[in-house]
C-alpha cells in the first residue's frame, strides 16, 4: 500500500465512521435532505480550500482567503446596490480583482523570497480593510438574478435539495483534482512542496508556479465570496473572519502534509465534509454547544499533523536503511 | 552606544509619528496632571498598548529561535476566561492571577513540547491551540461574557500606580526585565544560536530542547499578562473577542522592531518600540477623526514597506546594483 495515500485512507475510514456512529444514534442522518444540506452550508469553505489545498501543496500557506471573501460579498452588495451592473458582470469583474490580488502576492512572495504567510497576513489585512472601506454595515442583496441562483436546486430522492452552490463545490473539486493531479502545473506544485531547490534543478519555473498558484487562490476565494453571498444574500465586511484557518484545518485533516510536497484534493473535500458533520450532528444532539466543534476540529487536526509526522519520520528512517 | 544605534530607525519613526499626529491633532503630547494622575493622549497610547507590548515581549523570544506562536490571542481568552471565572467563584485574587498564569504557561509548555520535543514546525504547531482555544474559552465562560466585580482585579486593568496607568507599569517592568535577563545573562545569546542554527547550537552543547520550551512558556505568560489586563479592563472576560487579532500585531510589533523572521539576532526594546509605534498609529488615526476603518489598510501599507526592507533578495540586487554603479568608479577617480 502507498504510505503517502495513508492520510487519505485515514480520513475517509474517520468520515465513514463517524457518519455510521451518528447514523446509530440518529437515523435520519442519513438522509439525502441532511446530505445536501451539508454540501450547501460548507460550499463557500469546500471551495476556499481547493485553493488552500494547491497553495499547500507547494509548500505555502494563503492565511488571506477569509478576508478576501468578506470583501467579495461587500464588493458584490455594494455595487448591486449602487450601480445597474448585471450580478454576472459583478462576477467577472470581481474574479478578476481577486485573482490579480492573489497574483499579486505570489508575485511579493517569490520576489522578496520572504515567509509565505507573513506576505498573506499583510494580503489578510488589505481586503479585510478594503471591504471596510467599501462599508462597515451588513449590506443586503436584492436583485431578482440572486433570487434565481438561490432557489436553483435539483430535488433528489427522499426531498434532498442538491443546491447548485453545492454543485458549484462539487465541480470545484473535480477541477481542483485534475489540476492538481492531471496537468503539467499540478507536477510543478508537488515538485516545489517536496523542495525548492530540487524543483530548480529539475527545471520547474518557480516565479510563474508561485504565482500561479496564488492567483488560482485568489480565484477561489473570489468564488466561494460570490457562493457565500449567495448563501447568505448579503455582504457583511466582518463575515467569514477564521475562515483561512477552518479552510486549513480542512486541508490538513483531508491528508495534506501541512509541509507541502503530498496530499490530495479529494481528501480536502472529505476533511471539509467530516468538519460539516461535526457541526451537523451538534445541531442533531441540541445538547451539546456548538465551541465543541473548534475543540474536536482542533483534536482531529492535532491527531492528523502527528499522523503525517510519524509517518515522515517513517519515510526519512526507511530511506535512510535503503542507502545503508 | 550600540543600543542606541540599534533602535535609532524605530525611535526616529516613533517621533515622527508623534510630530505627524501632533501636526494633525495639536494637543497629542499634552499631559495634565488630574486627581494625582497624569492624563492625555500618550498616557493612554502608554495604557492602551499594554496588551500588544506584552505580547511582543514573549513574541519576540519565540521569533528569534525561528519560530512563531499564532496562539497568543487565543491564550488571552483562556487565562481570561480563568481569571474572570475564579473571581466570579470567589477564590480571591491572588489564587485567581496564579491560576491565569499557570494556565498561560501550560499553554506554552503545550505549544513548546510540540515544537520541540514532537518537532512539528511551530507555525503548525501553534495552530492547533489557536483554533480550538476559543472553544476552550467558551467552555469555561459557558459561552457567556463573564462579569465580575473586584476592586483589586480591576487593578490590574484601570488602576494607577505612581501617577501612570497600572498597565504601563506592567508592560515596561516586563519587557525591561526581560530585556535584562537576556543581556545580562547568556540567556539571549543562547536563544540567537538555537534561531540561527539549532541543531549546531545542540552540537556546541546549548540544551535546544529545554530552552525552546522554556521560550514558549515565556510566551504564554506573557500572554496570560495580557489577557488579565483586558479582562479587568472591561471588567469581564469575552471568549469570542479577547485578543482576536491581537497575535497579528504582536508579529508585526516584533517585524517593525527590526527583528528577523528567519530568527538570530533580537532586540526586546525595539519590539516595545514596534508596539508603541502601531498603539500611536492607532490612536493617531483615531484622533485625527479618520474613520478605523483605515487602520488596516495603513497597517497592511506597513508591513509591505518592512517586508521589502527585510527581504534577502532586495537587499542582494539592491548590492549588486550599487556595486555596478560604483563600479566605474575608479576609471573616473583616475582623472587628475
Amino acid at each position: 500500500m502507498n504510505a503517502r495515500a495513508l492520510p487519505l485512507y485515514a480520513t475517509i475510514a474517520i468520515f465513514l465512521v463517524a457518519y455510521l456512529l451518528c447514523w446509530l444514534q440518529f437515523p435520519n442522518i442519513l438522509s439525502t435532505r441532511v446530505i445536501g444540506n451539508l454540501l450547501t452550508d460548507n460550499a463557500y469553505l469546500g471551495i476556499v480550500a481547493v485553493g488552500m489545498t494547491l497553495v499547500i501543496l507547494s509548500g505555502g500557506i494563503d492565511l488571506s482567503v477569509g478576508s478576501v471573501i468578506a470583501f467579495s460579498g461587500v464588493f458584490i452588495a455594494v455595487l448591486l446596490r449602487d450601480t445597474s451592473l448585471h450580478p454576472l458582470v459583478v462576477f467577472a469583474l470581481l474574479l478578476a480583482l481577486t485573482t490579480t490580488f492573489g497574483a499579486a502576492m505570489g508575485f511579493l512572495i517569490d520576489r522578496l523570497a520572504m515567509p509565505a504567510f507573513i506576505v498573506t497576513l499583510a494580503g489578510m489585512f488589505l481586503a479585510r480593510g478594503a471591504a471596510y472601506m467599501l462599508s462597515i454595515d451588513s449590506v443586503p442583496i436584492q436583485h431578482p438574478f440572486y433570487e434565481t441562483l438561490q432557489r436553483a436546486y435539483w430535488l433528489m430522492p427522499g426531498k434532498g435539495r442538491l443546491t447548485l452552490i453545492g454543485v458549484t463545490m462539487l465541480a470545484t473539486v473535480l477541477a481542483g483534482m485534475i489540476l492538481a493531479h492531471r496537468t503539467r502545473f499540478g507536477t510543478s506544485l508537488y515538485a516545489l512542496g517536496g523542495g525548492e531547490a530540487t524543483a530548480r534543478l529539475m527545471g520547474v519555473r518557480q516565479g510563474r508556479t508561485t504565482m500561479l498558484v496564488y492567483a488560482f487562490s485568489g480565484l477561489m476565494a473570489g468564488l466561494s465570496g460570490i457562493v457565500f453571498s449567495v448563501y447568505t444574500g448579503s455582504g457583511y465586511s466582518l463575515a467569514t473572519v477564521g475562515t483561512e484557518l477552518t479552510a486549513i484545518a480542512a486541508v490538513v485533516i483531508g491528508g495534506t502534509l501541512l509541509t507541502g510536497g503530498a496530499g490530495y484534493v479529494f481528501g480536502t473535500l472529505v476533511g471539509v465534509l467530516t468538519m460539516g458533520l461535526i457541526q451537523t450532528y451538534i445541531v442533531f444532539d441540541g445538547t451539546l454547544s456548538s465551541w465543541w466543534t473548534k475543540i474536536v476540529i482542533g483534536v482531529l487536526l492535532l491527531l492528523f499533523i502527528l499522523l503525517q509526522n510519524g509517518l515522515v519520520k517513517l519515510s526519512r528512517s526507511r530511506l535512510a536503511g535503503d542507502a545503508a | 552606544m550600540p543600543l542606541l544605534k540599534r533602535l535609532a530607525p524605530q525611535l526616529i519613526a516613533l517621533a515622527a509619528l508623534a510630530l505627524l499626529v501632533t501636526l494633525v491633532f495639536p494637543g497629542f503630547l499634552n499631559i495634565s496632571v488630574n486627581d494625582g494622575r497624569l492624563v492625555g493622549p500618550v498616557i493612554d497610547v502608554l495604557k492602551r498598548v499594554a496588551p500588544v507590548a506584552l505580547l511582543a515581549t514573549g513574541m519576540t523570544l519565540v521569533i528569534a529561535t525561528r519560530g512563531i506562536d499564532l496562539s497568543v490571542g487565543t491564550i488571552m481568552a483562556i487565562c481570561g476566561a480563568f481569571a474572570a471565572w475564579a473571581i466570579a467563584g470567589g477564590w480571591g485574587l491572588v489564587p485567581a492571577l496564579l491560576l491565569a498564569l499557570g494556565a498561560g504557561a501550560l499553554a506554552g509548555l503545550w505549544n513548546g513540547a510540540l515544537v520541540a520535543v514532537v518537532g512539528i514546525q511551530p507555525f503548525v504547531a501553534t495552530l492547533i491551540l489557536m483554533t480550538m482555544g476559543r472553544g476552550i474559552a467558551q467552555l469555561i465562560t459557558e459561552g457567556r461574557i463573564l462579569t465580575f466585580t473586584n476592586p483589586g482585579f480591576a487593578f490590574f486593568g484601570s488602576g494607577t500606580f505612581l501617577g501612570l496607568p497600572f498597565p504601563a507599569w506592567l508592560w515596561l517592568a516586563t519587557g525591561i526585565g526581560a530585556a535584562l535577563l537576556m543581556r545580562r545573562t547568556a540567556l539571549g545569546l543562547l536563544i540567537e544560536a538555537i534561531g540561527i542554527n539549532r541543531r549546531a547550537s545542540a552540537l556546541a552543547g546549548v540544551n535546544a530542547t529545554v530552552l525552546l520550551i522554556a521560550v514558549y512558556i515565556a510566551s504564554g505568560l506573557c500572554a496570560a499578562l495580557a489577557g488579565i489586563v483586558v479582562t479587568a479592563d472591561i471588567r469581564g472576560a469575552d471568549a469570542n473577542n479577547a485578543g482576536l487579532w491581537l497575535e497579528l500585531d504582536a508579529i508585526l510589533a516584533v517585524v517593525i522592531g527590526g527583528n528577523s523572521l528567519l530568527g538570530g539576532r533580537f532586540s526586546i526594546l525595539a519590539s516595545l518600540l514596534g508596539a508603541l509605534i502601531i498603539q500611536t498609529i492607532d490612536t493617531g488615526i483615531l484622533l485625527a477623526g479618520f474613520p478605523s476603518e483605515y487602520n488596516l489598510v495603513i497597517k497592511a501599507g506597513l508591513v509591505l514597506v518592512i517586508l521589502i526592507l527585510q527581504s534577502p533578495r532586495i537587499a542582494a540586487e539592491w548590492r549588486v546594483w550599487r556595486d555596478t554603479r560604483t563600479a566605474p568608479q575608479p576609471a573616473a577617480g583616475a582623472r587628475p
